[in-house]
Order: structure tokens, then sequence, then C-alpha cells
């Protein structure tokens, strides 16, 4: 991007989720559901002394992309670090339950999904991790009819049990921004150790789960720049593709293959994982 | 880690079960594959279980790993793929002890998360063909691991046992992440039931469809073997009679009415 372009250009990662569902619809129908003012807030962040949002932190917008009916399930990464509680986790999983079913009507209802999450909100623990199945549960369904797309901008990235929600989503695109993987560094740090992971090593941190990475070793599909229309565009041109041959859970053998050309008794760096997954994973 | 005695739930009661079946050949050491009856119908069953030899060292304590995500996918399609023209699905059950997801660099490097969509989409993906999928929960079910063994069932069963465990993150980290002690964490696991540790908080979840007594659940004895065995077959009974492959069946707690709530304005206001 040279300096007029990023000069004209309009930032996602800027955008908040309400901005970001509203810039992937097609101009004009964004039409959110479960709105701020129904006050559907998490029942049980209350009880622990936490200020709840009214949203819960996440976006349900309806509308057409591309002309074709579609719901962006956009989590607000500035609530609770996106993370998963008991309602803003039921509104992803309900939303892929009801696009399922339109399509079983035959209405192509397809879903895109704004991973900016931790993964499981903490103090709502069983119920995030339940609920967070039942959104992986929503994916391999819908998926069977329509794309799902992933998109992962930054800042936060995407993480936790989220990150397997990523993992099945039919295409994944991501930002130089973000990050991709299940462990946040803090918790590898304190369960591995400071050895085996720095989490204050940000350019360590990057050059494994930097999305950048992430392309080069086969785990996202398209690796964008931070301009809402390239994202826009990405995401049309995937839906228009329509479904992949398999989704990258389904490639198993091809990822076993890979997984045995890795010697576990070295430590990993990012140049020989992408010498290994760059050669790809056969179906 | 070295002293923490690793778990031999996984591999006790799937050799119980299956009457000491021999394993399939072809798994690594961490998974456990046999095939054998549930009633008098052909059922597989998997474990992952502990091994101290795995070459990847942040996995040999009952973690699912990069490895073991992926061979239990394997363990999982290799059913479904044998089974698509046949009428009558094999039933699938998973039997669950895994102390937590691999935590290392490696296993970021070469995308656990994606190892762990693998199996939960196998998983996924059976109950969806038609595999009456169980998940029975024999000690730890913690967080990605158990994301990835067990979660995507059409049922789940537990022993009501003190080691018998499910959460979203160990209490250390779960601590730090959210900036608390560890004694202001467990004071709240006593006053908000689904960050509590124990089975009997998150039976209150609605989650489980059984919750089975044992007299020893680390060395079953013949009668907790029938025990089990007799849920397993009722299991697949009341799965057999459902129309439904979903995961609906979970919804029906007073501590999950916000979860209902969602999905019914969401209907309403559909369009």
């Amino acid at each position: 991007m040279d300096t007029q372009q990023l000069l004209e250009r309009q930032s996602f990662i800027e955008l908040d989720a309400r901005s970001r569902a509203n810039k992937l619809l097609d101009e004009g129908t964004f039409s959110e559901l479960i709105d701020p003012f129904q006050r559907i807030t998490s029942p049980w962040l209350m009880r622990q002394g936490i200020v709840t949002q009214a949203d819960d932190g996440m976006v349900v917008a309806k509308g057409t992309i591309d002309g074709q009916p579609a719901v962006v399930l956009g989590i607000d990464g500035g609530f609770q670090g996106g993370s998963m509680g008991e309602v803003s986790a039921a509104k992803i999983a309900g939303s892929l339950e009801l696009a399922a079913e339109d399509n079983r009507k035959g209405i192509p209802t397809r879903a895109v999904i704004l991973f900016e999450t931790g993964g499981v909100r903490l103090q709502e623990a069983n119920l995030g991790l339940a609920a967070i199945a039942e959104i992986h549960a929503g994916i391999v369904d819908l998926r069977r009819y329509q794309p799902v797309i992933g998109i992962t901008a930054g800042p936060i990235g995407c993480y936790g049990g989220m990150s397997i929600a990523a993992g099945l989503c039919s295409y994944l695109i991501g930002t130089r921004e973000a990050r991709l993987g299940l462990n946040g560094p803090a918790v590898i740090e304190q369960e591995a150790g400071i050895a085996e992971f720095d989490s204050r090593d940000r350019p360590m941190i990057w050059s494994f789960t930097g999305c950048e990475q992430r392309h080069r070793t086969g785990l996202v599909d398209d690796y964008v720049a931070d301009d809402a229309d390239a994202i826009r565009a990405a995401v049309i041109e995937r839906f228009r593709a329509g479904r992949p041959e398999a989704c990258r859970s389904e490639r198993v053998a091809g990822f076993l293959t890979r997984l045995s050309e890795v010697d576990p008794g070295v430590q990993a760096t990012p140049e020989q994982a992408a010498a290994i997954y760059g050669k790809g994973f056969q179906l | 880690m070295s002293t923490q005695e690793l778990s031999k739930r996984g591999a006790v009661w799937l050799d119980a079960l299956t009457y000491s079946a021999p394993l399939q050949a072809g798994y690594p050491p961490s998974v456990r594959v046999a095939d054998a009856r549930l009633g008098d119908r052909p059922a597989r069953f998997i474990a992952v279980v502990p091994d101290p030899d795995n070459p990847f060292p942040r996995a040999r304590g009952g973690e699912v790993g990069l490895v073991e995500g992926w061979e239990v996918a394997r363990a999982v399609r290799e059913v479904v793929d044998a089974d698509s023209k046949r009428e009558e699905k094999r039933a699938i059950v998973a039997v669950i002890d895994v102390a937590s997801q691999a935590y290392g660099r490696r296993e970021e490097a070469y995308g656990i998360h994606q190892a762990l969509a693998a199996a939960a989409d196998a998983y996924a993906s059976a109950r969806l063909a038609g595999h009456p999928v169980i998940g029975l929960i024999v000690g730890r079910a913690m967080s990605g691991a158990f994301l990835a063994h067990g979660y995507q069932a059409n049922r789940l069963i537990a022993l009501a046992d003190p080691k018998v465990m499910v959460h979203a993150m160990g209490k250390e980290s779960a601590a730090r992440v959210t900036l608390r002690s560890v004694a202001d964490l467990e004071a709240f696991t006593a006053r908000v039931p689904p960050m509590a540790y124990d089975i009997d908080n998150y039976a209150s979840l609605g989650l489980l469809w059984k919750l089975l007594s044992v007299t020893n659940a680390d060395a079953p004895t013949s009668a907790d073997q029938t025990t089990v065995e007799k849920a397993l077959q009722v299991a697949f009974d009341d799965i057999r009679n459902d129309p439904s492959r979903g995961l609906e069946s979970r919804l029906g707690s007073e501590h999950r009415a916000a979860s209902a709530t969602v999905r019914r304005k969401l209907r309403e206001q559909w369009r």
C-alpha cells in the first residue's frame, strides 16, 4: 500500500463490530437482531461485580451480501476481550442454527463471523464452553449448504475455543494485525514456563501466530490489507466461489502427512513450519 | 509435571467397556481405538490417554495435542466412511479423561487449533450423518480438549466422582487471565454454578444427559461396568428415537434460561 492508498482507504480494524458488519453487508440492508435496546445482558457478570454491556459484546446483523441473504456475526473485542459468555455465544450459535434452517427451506442464507475474541469468558466458564461447542455444531451444519467465512482482523485476534471455530470455517480471512492460535501467550507461559513461551515477546508471538504466517502455512486462506473495501471484496469473491472441495478441518490425511515430517525433538521455528505446511494438504 | 501421576481412567474404562478388545493398529499410543459392541450392536470406542514417551513433549500427560487431534479425527471418519452406504450407522463412544489441550510452542506453530477443529468436525459430521455419538466422562474434561473429544456428542454421560471435572481452564491460569487471586476465584465458584469445577454443579447446567453413581471410578467393579453399559445402551436408544441430530437436548436447564431466551428472540426477529 503506498501513501495515497493508505490515505484513501478505510481501516477495518478501527471500525467497531457494528460498523464492520454494516460495511460487509450491501449498503442499506443492515438490520440488527437483539439490538442493545433490548438489553439481553449476561445474567452471570453482575453477581461478580462486573459491569454488563447492553448487547453482551455481540452484534447480529442481517441483510444481504452480493444480493444474497446473509447474517454477519460481529464480536466486539472491546467488551471483556470479545470473550464468549452465555448470551454472546448463544447469539452466534442461534443465528447459525437459523441460517441452516433457512437453507433447508430453500433460502440460501450464508454467514460471516468476525472473530475478535480471547475465547471462553472465564466468568461464565462452563456455559461459555458449552455454547462454543454449539457454535462449532452450527458451523459444521451450515457449512454443508453455504460457505461460512471467518474474518480475524485484529487487534484482539482469535483464540481459545473460538480458534477452533475459525478452524471449522469454509474460508478464513486475516490481516497482519491479527493473530490466530489456540492458547493465549500468558496461558502457555503459565502452564509451560517462560522458556517455552515468553508472553512479552511480541515479535516471537506474531512470527508464529500472526496471520501473515498463518497464510504462509495454509491455515488462513486470504491475507488482506487493513482496508474495509478489500475485505468486503474478499468475502464476496469467496461466496461466489462457493463451498470448497474440502474444508481444512476435513483434510485429515494431508495434515497427518505433514505432521509426520515435523521433528518434535527440536523446538519449532516459523521457517520450519512454513517449509513443511507450505507444501499444502492433500485430501 | 513429572511428579504428577498420569491418569489411567481413559485406558481402564475403554478396556472394560470393550471387554479388552484389541486396539486398532496404526494409531499412536496416546490414541486408543477399539471396535466392540454396545449391547448387540457394533460400536467404536475412542480414548486419548497419557503417553510418557509422546514425541511431542507437551502432550505426554493425556493432553490432546496436534497428533491426537488429527488421529481422533481419523478414527471417527473411518467409521463414517465405512458406514456411508449403510442404513444402520455404528455408534461412536468417546471415553473422556483429557487433562487439557497441549500448551506449547510447537503446538501453536503447527496449528493445534486446526487439529482440535478436525476432531470436533469429525464428531459433529458423524452425528449429522446419523451415527449415535455418546460422550462418557470418566475423569477430566477440560477446555479445548473436551471441545475436540466429546463435546459434539448427541448425549453426554458423566460418572459422579470427585475426580470427574469439566472446566474451561485450570484454576491458576483462570485466576491470572481474570486478574483475580486463586482464593477469589474459588469464592466465586461457590456462588456461580457455571464457574464451578465439580461435576454436581456442572450437572445443574443441564448439559449432561445422565450422571451415574459408581463405587470405583479408578478400577470399576463389575456392577459399575454394568451400570455404565446399561446407560450407554439407553442413550443409544434415546438418540435413535430422537428425530433431531443437533444439540438442542442440552438447552432445558433453568441455568440456561438466557440461552433459550436468545434463541427465541432471534427466531422472532429473523427475517
